[in-house]
């Protein structure tokens, strides 16, 4: 079995969000950069889990990104991955990173391709349905399980106020959701073999530009909190329903 | 020319909330366009669907198909392709829901359409078309523009008002051509008697000074007497005290209720990325440090235990 993991680089929860170049660009001075949470912990590990059920199977990490990205990729390797590869591509749209994934998948027949199930710096959901779509592989989003029997996967998503447990055959696209998987802490000994792990660099394929980024703004700042006596809770429930107007 | 409307329809064949205003967007855009605006529906629906006039749509294309009586993602965009080139679509509009994610993506890619995913206004139109979108879990706006000749917009719930007008549409059957889904639905498990959490308009959240599971029942009368939907912080989910489905915040759901009142939540940064577009936001802790006093609208300081209970009197008192 052949597992793709999709890795993007994300500032770190904590980092302070602000822009340059007359608001275009976003301020990258003194950011700690991460692997995506959702990527890590999610499809990384749940990946990572399959390959310790099936010794056979592979781990490739795929990552669209300059070289800046490099250490967030060994940081992935630590955890558990066995190769790497970089599509040197500064700054694509989400369609232009799905169509480099798409062209090293077609390469290497994976057949299973995971990813979280958003990335928290552009909040698309996207790449995960436009690399399935590429590829003419069935999708399933925002899977909260993944169990694997055989080449049949059954797999649960959240849908609005619950959940849904379908069953699909490999190969497939997945983006991964809280529940598939627990945070993992890379140890020592894997942070020593990641040192070499092939980590590949390959050039973009020509892909299509469908959006671009004209402007960024911060949304306004709040007025401050209006704190009332916890002995007159009523006082509470009158702003709530004359003032805010929300109850 | 139009603006092409998904209505999303659930298990129980009722047309979502999130479906209303994304045809009230849908609408809007049309006639800021000059253009038809048209509804789609894919799956079985026991509504009447001509009632969605009043939303602005004049017609609504309806497509009765096995194939799509489950949602699956591959099989509702052929389906949607197909529509969507036989009437002439420019813009194609769906709410940034889990279908809307599923599917908006997929259409993309297949019809070199420049996606805007989590719009939160309607778009300018002039020269070109940008559309601003909620980015860094709520943190900022990105104006994209998109610059293919067709357009698709997942507009993120709870950020467009529903509007409510006279019109009644037309419901014209549609026919397409899908093959049987590659993914098989076997069961379905929905709470159909409470607010799902994305979709409430009134969300009441419980953090780990709630102290124990066991304690939530105050919780719960107060989301009651509100009619709002519970949510929780991470460590809470972490703790299994509440479902995974109910964690807001960075890595679980974000959500932009009018009112989001967080009980015994410190308010770190992770929680507010899931929770920071909620309009009005209240805070009650003990610990008058808590960051989340930064964040908030109105605060009370005090001892939840305390406090809940008697809020929840109040509101009931209210509501009479």
């Amino acid at each position: 079995m052949k597992i793709l993991v999709c890795i993007s680089k994300t500032p770190d929860t904590t980092a302070k969000i602000a822009f340059t170049d007359n608001n275009t660009k976003f301020d990258a001075a003194g950011v700690q950069w991460i692997i995506n949470p959702n990527d890590e912990y999610y499809a990384l590990v749940r990946a990572i889990e399959l390959k310790e059920a099936d010794p056979a199977a592979t781990i490739h990490l795929i990552n669209v990104g300059g070289a800046d990205a490099d250490a967030i990729i060994r940081k992935a390797l630590a955890l558990g991955g066995d190769e790497a590869i970089r599509v040197n591509a500064e700054n694509p749209d989400s369609f232009g990173i799905a169509s480099q994934i798409a062209q090293v998948a077609k390469e290497n027949n994976y057949d299973l391709i995971f990813l979280g199930k958003e990335t928290i710096d552009y909040n698309g959901s996207s790449v995960g349905g436009m690399v399935a779509e590429l590829l003419d592989l069935p999708y399933i989003s925002l899977a909260t399980k993944f169990e694997l029997s055989g080449t049949t996967a059954t797999v649960t998503r959240e849908i609005e106020g619950g959940e849904e447990v379908c069953e699909v055959s490999l190969p497939v696209v997945i983006s991964c959701n809280k529940g598939m998987a627990e945070q993992r802490i890379p140890n020592m000994r894997g942070i020593m073999a990641a040192r070499t792990k092939p980590l590949k660099v390959v050039e973009p394929v020509a892909a299509d530009i469908l959006t671009e980024i004209a402007a960024f703004s911060l949304p306004p700042a709040k007025a401050g909190v209006k704190l009332v006596d916890a002995d007159n809770v009523q006082e509470l429930v009158r702003l709530l329903h004359e003032e805010a107007k929300v109850i | 020319m139009s603006v092409l409307i998904f209505i999303d329809i659930n298990e129980e064949g009722a047309v979502k909330k999130t479906s209303l205003e994304v045809l009230t967007y849908g609408a809007r855009l049309a006639r800021q366009l000059g253009v038809a605006a048209e509804g789609l529906v894919l799956a079985p629906v026991k509504e009447e669907l001509q009632a969605l006039g009043k939303y602005g749509v004049q017609t609504i294309h309806q497509v009765q198909n096995d194939a799509l009586a489950h949602f699956d993602a591959q099989t509702y965009t052929k389906a949607i392709a197909q529509v969507a080139e036989k009437t002439g679509a420019t813009v194609l509009v769906f709410s940034n829901n889990t279908d809307g994610k599923a599917l908006a993506p997929r259409l993309s890619a297949r019809l070199k359409a420049g996606l805007v995913s989590g719009a939160v206004a309607l778009p300018e139109t002039g020269d070109s078309f940008i559309v601003r979108k909620s980015v860094f879990s709520g943190k900022a706006f990105a104006d994209i523009k998109v610059i293919t000749p067709l357009k698709i917009i997942t507009l993120n719930p709870n950020s467009f008002n529903i509007e409510e007008g006279e019109g009644v549409a037309i419901v014209a059957p549609a026919e397409v051509t899908v093959d049987a889904p590659r993914v098989k639905t076997i069961s379905v498990n929905r709470q159909s008697s409470e607010v799902p959490l994305a979709e409430a308009a009134l969300v009441v959240s419980g953090g780990r000074g709630m102290k124990g599971p066991e304690n939530w029942g105050i919780l719960e009368d107060l989301a009651k007497a509100l009619n709002a939907a519970l949510a929780c912080s991470r460590p809470v989910a972490d703790a299994h005290w509440r479902p995974h489905n109910e964690h807001v915040g960075q890595t679980g759901g974000a959500i932009a209720p009018n009112l989001y009142l967080a009980v015994g939540i410190s308010g770190a940064i992770q929680h507010l990325a899931g929770v920071n577009r909620s309009k009005v936001i209240v805070v009650i802790n003990k610990d008058p440090e808590a960051p989340f006093f930064k964040a908030a609208d109105y605060g009370i300081v005090g001892d939840l235990f305390e406090v809940v209970p008697k809020l929840t009197e109040a509101v009931k008192q209210l509501k009479g």
